[in-house]
């Protein structure tokens, strides 16, 4: 039986947007990214901008998502991704341009890309994916990783006399004047999830209605970096991360 | 024809302005021009200089190791520069600023009391004008109406009240300058 | 009509010509000796006429990663910077050229290493001919020697990295950019509408429309195999453009007993040279190479049969130099002369180094 005679016969209940292609993924079973992308595909295809949407993958763990979503991608540098999202969107301004960072790219190497980008108001869209941790490299510290927490750079736990203190990014991101909505959400349940959706629409939206740049910070798992169970691994961070990235709205200029 | 002119004082003095209506009244002339600074920092208080050549033939360097004519506006510019004239060259100094005059004998010596005039004018600003009509005189390298045309081609419009004054300051430089 | 003859900088010229040629974006960051190239730009506000974007960068890294961002779009971008700011660029260019993506880049040369200073040298002719940043690439170089190539280098950069699909680089210095000559500006140009961009670069990312493929803008293979494919590819490219893209001027070089090999600003001083020399009775030429890369080793090899020596006169401690003496082989003496530090060696300098070093 094909996939599509599956289908045939059965009721359609729920499906996978057409933009997110058969293509394996290659992130390990329990991670964020997954469902993140899921958002991101059917937040275009529900805005009908699947022609005029180009994304900007980032240095680390989602550097590959043009593998796996159907639209034009360029892959930038690590760090650089809102400097390109810069150049495109004025290039082309009715295209819906957003970068997609984990938070060695953002909110380390590029701070002053994504600082700079987000304060001149760029009509681009930032989509965040804070685990605290450096995933691709195989769990190095990160600017977000937690006071105490455990890496392979930090093995016997974050010290503040060593390497300072976690940085919240997304509440400094929420003081620039360019910015039109700066968001934190999670993934970690159907209703998380759902809420991050809505929080992606509205960045994207405002980028298309020239609002002002946006910003939406998704504190994820990374259950291999972390070492746990992908189960252990949601419990955790609901345990410890949000409340060093409380989740909610931090601006929205629509709500004013 | 070619000229190969070096203007050299202080930075303010209006050097690099009074090089460059000389360059576009070259331009007006039709003739070859380039028009070459020492630029940087050194536009703000300290020495500034720039080479300006007037050609009837393509100009090679813009960079040159001697000149025709050096325009001389304060004393170190005069120790930089006066070993750099061409014998038979022409050297004009403004005599206020310059307390030990050139002292060479094969070049033709100038002096303008351009600061001095401005000063009588009530115009600072037409200090540069005044040397480059000392400079037209001895040297009519280009037509005084071409250097009105290139002012007002150059000049912002708010500011093309001033022309007649520039000319006038133009030809009083050319009265005023004197062989030493 | 008549073209009118203006008289600009170099720097003016190149900022000038980008708009009369439709140049859809530049991004840069402020660097003396260049920093005119922005202020002509943003004095003219070209958004408003021809639709162009200029903008502002917050630092060198960041404007070399728009013009990679823009460039991936099938857009005509560019940036300009000096010396520490072309260093600091190096890794995008490197992306860029990966990704075989066309943009111009200005390089308006200032003495280094380091903070160095901002008088004119010619010290990053390694930097530019041999890729610059990691990995095996090539960056077109074009070398003007005068305010009028100033402006007509924007064209020819922009035709050749489109042509080729790779970065072109015009290689100046402090003093081309900042000096004043007549110059005839190209005629205006209309920028290519979204719909002839998407036409012309298919392989752009431009928003995926259902008769292709999405384009993936990316150096990133991790396949081995792969890569080396990719970089085979790269090294053919390469070697059309050494083949198809070589420019020189030859200067009194039919009757030299010898030569002088010299780039940019130096041409000129060495052209000067070439005046004082041969009224002393010595017979020079000059070879001008006006892409250093593609260098012009076909008609230096034959000069090489032809004269008792050359002369490599550049504003660095030898750089190019290497590349005439690889090219002669050792038939003739080959030897340097420069000066250091921002001093732009003055004509009658030439003169005696070419006595001392080459005549004897």
């Amino acid at each position: 039986m094909t996939k599509e005679e599956i289908i045939s016969q059965g009721t359609l209940a729920y499906k996978k947007p057409t933009l997110l292609n058969d293509t394996q993924m290659h992130y390990c079973p329990g991670c964020s990214h997954g469902v993140v992308h899921k958002l991101v595909a059917e937040v275009i295809e529900e805005m009908g901008m699947e022609d005029k949407a180009l994304g900007i993958s980032p240095v680390g763990c989602a550097v590959f998502i043009y593998k796996y979503i159907d639209i034009d991608w360029e892959e930038a540098a690590h760090g650089r991704a809102p400097a390109l999202a810069t150049a495109m969107k004025r290039l082309w301004n009715d295209r819906l341009v957003f970068t997609y960072q984990g938070d060695g790219d953002l909110a380390c190497i590029g701070t002053g890309e994504t600082i700079h980008a987000l304060n001149r108001g760029e009509n681009i869209t930032i989509i965040f994916i804070n685990n605290a941790i450096y995933g691709m490299t195989g769990g190095q510290m990160a600017p977000t990783t937690l006071m105490g927490m455990k890496t392979s750079t930090s093995p016997f736990g974050r010290d503040a006399k060593l390497h300072g203190y976690p940085l919240h990014i997304t509440e400094i991101a929420a003081t620039l004047e360019g910015t039109a909505y700066v968001s934190r959400q999670s993934v970690e349940s159907v209703a998380a999830i759902r809420k991050a959706k809505k929080a992606i629409r509205k960045a994207f939206d405002y980028s298309m209605a020239g609002k002002g740049s946006n910003l939406v910070e998704i504190v994820s798992t990374c259950n291999s970096g972390w070492k746990m169970s992908p189960e252990k691994a949601n419990e955790w961070m609901k345990e410890n991360m949000f409340d060093y990235y409380p989740k909610g709205d931090l601006k929205d200029i629509g709500a004013e | 024809m070619k000229e190969e002119i070096i203007i050299a004082g202080f930075g303010g003095q209006g050097v690099l302005s009074m090089g460059k209506i000389l360059a576009y009244s070259g331009l007006m002339d039709g003739k070859e021009v380039t028009w070459m600074p020492a630029y940087g920092p050194e536009q703000r208080g300290g020495t500034a200089n720039v080479t300006v050549i007037v050609s009837d033939e393509k100009i090679s360097s813009p960079i040159l190791s001697t000149y025709d004519i050096a325009i001389i506006l304060n004393q170190p510019s005069l120790e930089k520069f006066e070993s750099k004239v061409k014998p038979g060259g022409i050297l004009i100094y403004d005599g206020y600023g310059i307390i030990n005059p050139p002292t060479r004998k094969d070049i033709g010596v100038y002096c303008i009391d351009a600061m001095d005039e401005a000063t009588e004018m009530k115009n600072t600003k037409a200090f540069n004008m005044i040397v480059l009509g000392g400079l037209l005189k001895i040297k009519p390298m280009v037509a005084i109406e071409s250097v009105l045309k290139g002012l007002k081609k150059t000049l912002p419009v708010r500011h093309h009240h001033l022309i007649p004054m520039n000319e006038q300051a133009i030809i009083r430089g050319g009265e005023i300058i004197r062989k030493q | 009509m008549e073209k009118e003859v203006l008289l600009m900088k170099g720097n003016e010229a190149i900022a000038l010509a980008a708009i009369r040629y439709g140049v859809d974006g530049y991004f840069g960051y402020p660097i003396t000796p260049q920093s005119e190239i922005l202020e002509t730009l943003t004095l003219e506000k070209p958004w408003e006429t021809t639709g162009m974007v200029v903008l502002q960068a917050e630092s060198e890294v960041a404007s070399i990663n728009m013009v990679y961002g823009g460039a991936g779009t099938g857009k005509k971008v560019m940036t300009s910077s000096s010396s520490p700011g072309m260093s600091l660029m190096q890794e995008g260019v490197s992306y860029i050229a990966g990704a075989e993506l066309p943009c111009l880049l200005v390089n308006v040369m200032r003495g280094g290493p380091g903070l160095g200073t901002i008088q004119p040298s010619q010290a990053d002719y390694f930097q530019s001919v041999k890729g610059g940043g990691h990995g095996d690439y090539r960056v077109i170089t074009l070398a003007p020697n005068s305010v009028q190539e100033m402006a007509d280098f924007v064209k020819l950069g922009f035709d050749l990295a489109f042509k080729y699909r790779n970065p072109a680089l015009i290689l100046s210095d402090g003093v081309i950019g900042q000096m004043m000559e007549k110059i005839v500006l190209p005629e205006q140009v209309k920028r290519r509408t979204d719909e002839e961009v998407v036409k012309q670069c298919p392989w752009a990312a431009t928003g995926h429309t259902k008769d292709r493929k999405p384009n993936w803008i990316t150096s990133l293979e991790l396949s081995p195999e792969e890569m080396e494919k990719n970089n085979i590819r790269f090294q053919e490219k390469y070697k059309e453009i050494e083949k198809n893209e070589v420019l020189y001027e030859e200067i009194q070089c039919e009757d030299a007993d010898y030569l002088i090999v010299a780039f940019g600003s130096m041409a000129r001083i060495g052209s000067k040279a070439i005046e004082i020399a041969r009224e002393q009775g010595i017979k020079v030429g000059l070879l001008r190479p006006i892409t250093l890369w593609p260098f012009p080793k076909d008609i230096i090899s034959e000069y090489a049969d032809k004269v008792k020596g050359m002369l490599s006169l550049e504003i660095n401690a030898g750089q190019m130099v290497e590349d005439v003496r690889l090219t002669v082989n050792g038939r003739i003496p080959v030897e340097h002369f420069g000066r250091l530090g921002g001093i732009v060696p003055d004509p009658d300098k030439v003169v005696e180094a070419l006595k001392a070093k080459i005549i004897q």
